[in-house]
C-alpha cells in the first residue's frame, strides 16, 4: 500500500438521510457535491420463480436515470452496484426470496457511480440486512497532466484522461470492484487505489455518524 | 471477549464492526479461570474466534449474557414463538394461507384453534385478521403459524372481532411497545382506554371507544418512531389538552 497524505484526498460535501420514504423496507438518499441519488430497498420479500435461487437471495438492482429510460450506461453500472452488493450482503440468510434495490438518479454532477455505491450501502444499512460488512464508492479521475483529483465534478470527468471507481469495503480496506475508463498505467492505478482508500476512511467515518445521529433517539 | 462487549453497550455499531477474543498472557493460579459464554441475538453473528457485527444499531445488554443490536428495521424476518397479527389470505382444503409481512406466506390449519375439530369448523374468512404464534419458522421452511398454545387454550390467539383499526409501524417501535413497563405504553394509558394488540411484524390493531380516538391512538403511536421521549410526552400532553 502507497503513503497518501490525507491532505492530498479532497471530497466534495457529502450529506445522508435516511428513512426518508415511507414504503420501502429501506431508504437513502445520498449527496455529493451536486451529485445525487436517491435509493430504496425491498426485501427480502416474495420472488419469482423463474428467479428464485434455492440457497440464497436474488439481489436486482436498478437505476433510473434522471431523464428517459435506461439504457447500456445504467446496466452496466448496474451490474457493478449488484455485484458489489452481493460481497457484502448475507444473501445465504434469505434462501427464496428477493431483494431488489432501486437507484433513482436525482442529479449528475460527476462521480455517479460512487455515489450510487453510497446511496446503495446507505440504503442496505437502513433496510436492517444482514451485511458481512459496509462498502462505498470512490472515483477518481486522472488529469492530461497526471494528477489524481478524487470524487470529480462532470466537468472535471470530461477534461480527465482515465476515470476509475472503486468499491472499497470497510473491514480490510480492500477493493471489492473496480470500473475505469481511459488509458493508465499500473502506477497509477495503484496510486488511484491508495488515495481512494485514504478516502473511503472519511466516507467510512461519515457512515458511522450519521447512523449514530439516526439512532440518537432511542440510545 | 465479555469486557469489550459490555463496554460498547449503549453504543451504535455498524456491520464490520468485530469482537476479537483475546487471550490473556499469564493465567492466574489462584482465580478459577471461569469460561466465558456470550448468546448472541440479532445482528451479531459469530465468525471463527471472533463476534462480527452484521445489522446496524445499538448494541443492548441483558444480564447475565445475553448481547444484540437493536435496529429500526421494517420487514419481518419469522421467528419461533413470536406472535403476529396476519391477514387471511386464502383457505385451501385445510390450511390458510396468511400473510405476516415476511417474504413468504405462512399456513395456519384450521385445527389450530381453540375448540376446533374435525366437524366442528372455526368461522374464519379470506380478509379475516388473526392474531397466531410462529410454531415453524426457519428460513429453509415454510412458516406455520398456530392460534392455541401447548395446551390447546386460545390464550388471546385467535380472530379478531369488528371493528378497529390495522396499522403498520417499525420493528423497533413494536419491540419498545411490548417491553415491560414501556414508556410509551405508560404514556398512552394516560391518554383515554383503548384496546391495543401488537404483533412482533409491525402491525398494530387498536380499537377504542370513537373512531376519532381510534385514528388519534394510530397517529401518535405512527409518530413515536421519530420523536425522542421528551417530544412525545409534550405531544402527548397537548392531546390531553384536546390540542387534536
Amino acid at each position: 500500500m502507497m503513503e497518501v497524505s490525507a491532505s492530498s484526498v479532497s471530497l466534495r460535501e457529502f450529506g445522508c438521510e435516511q428513512t426518508l420514504l415511507s414504503r420501502p423496507d429501506g431508504s437513502a438518499s445520498f449527496v455529493q457535491g451536486d451529485t445525487s441519488v436517491m435509493a430504496g430497498v425491498y426485501g427480502p420479500a416474495e420472488v419469482k420463480v423463474s428467479k428464485e435461487i434455492y440457497d440464497r437471495a436474488t439481489l436486482e438492482v436498478l437505476i433510473q436515470p434522471k431523464v428517459g429510460l435506461p439504457g447500456v450506461r445504467e446496466r452496466s453500472q448496474e451490474q457493478c452496484v449488484r455485484e458489489t452488493c452481493e460481497a457484502a450482503l448475507l444473501l445465504s440468510l434469505h434462501p427464496r426470496s428477493s431483494l431488489t434495490l432501486i437507484l433513482q438518479v436525482l442529479h449528475d454532477d460527476g462521480s455517479l457511480l460512487g455515489c450510487c455505491l453510497n446511496a446503495a450501502c446507505m440504503a442496505l444499512m437502513d433496510a436492517g440486512l444482514s451485511m458481512s460488512c459496509l462498502f462505498c464508492g470512490v472515483s477518481c479521475a486522472i488529469t492530461a497532466d497526471g494528477r489524481i483529483i478524487t470524487d470529480p465534478t462532470a466537468a472535471q470527468e470530461k477534461e480527465s484522461r482515465a476515470l476509475m471507481t472503486f468499491a472499497i469495503d470497510s473491514t480490510e480496506r480492500r477493493v471489492i470492484m473496480s470500473s475505469t475508463k481511459g488509458s493508465f498505467s499500473v502506477h497509477e492505478l495503484q496510486q488511484c487505489i491508495a488515495v481512494s482508500q485514504k478516502a473511503s476512511e472519511k466516507i467510512f467515518h461519515f457512515y458511522r455518524d450519521s447512523v449514530r445521529r439516526r439512532y440518537s433517539k432511542n440510545l | 471477549m465479555f469486557s469489550s462487549l459490555k463496554e460498547k453497550v449503549g453504543q451504535v455499531l455498524v456491520p464490520g464492526d468485530e469482537f476479537g477474543f483475546e487471550a490473556e498472557d499469564s493465567i492466574s493460579l489462584t482465580e478459577s479461570a471461569k469460561p466465558e459464554r456470550v448468546v448472541c441475538g440479532p445482528g451479531l453473528r459469530r465468525s471463527g474466534d471472533r463476534l462480527v457485527v452484521s445489522k446496524s444499531g445499538v448494541l443492548r445488554h441483558k444480564p447475565p449474557h445475553c448481547f444484540w443490536i437493536e435496529s429500526q428495521q421494517r420487514r419481518y424476518i419469522p421467528a419461533k414463538g413470536e406472535t403476529v397479527i396476519g391477514i387471511v389470505t386464502a383457505k385451501s382444503g385445510d390450511v390458510f394461507k396468511v400473510d405476516v409481512g415476511s417474504s413468504e406466506q405462512a399456513s395456519l390449519s384450521y385445527l389450530a384453534f381453540e375448540g376446533a375439530t374435525k366437524r366442528n369448523r372455526p368461522n374464519v374468512q379470506v380478509g379475516d385478521l388473526v392474531f397466531a404464534q410462529f410454531i415453524i419458522a426457519n428460513k429453509d421452511m415454510e412458516p406455520e403459524l398456530v392460534c392455541i398454545d401447548g395446551s390447546g387454550r386460545a390464550n388471546g390467539m385467535g380472530v379478531f372481532g369488528a371493528g378497529g383499526l390495522l396499522f403498520k409501524v417499525s420493528l423497533g417501535l413494536v419491540r419498545r411497545l411490548l417491553a415491560p413497563h414501556s414508556d410509551i405504553r405508560a404514556d398512552l394509558d394516560r391518554l383515554f382506554p383503548c384496546e391495543l394488540v401488537v404483533g412482533l411484524n409491525g402491525r398494530v390493531w387498536v380499537r377504542s371507544s370513537s373512531t376519532q380516538q381510534t385514528l388519534i391512538v394510530a397517529n401518535l403511536l405512527q409518530s413515536c418512531d421519530t420523536m425522542t421521549a421528551a417530544q412525545r410526552q409534550q405531544l402527548f400532553r397537548k392531546v390531553q389538552q384536546g390540542a387534536l
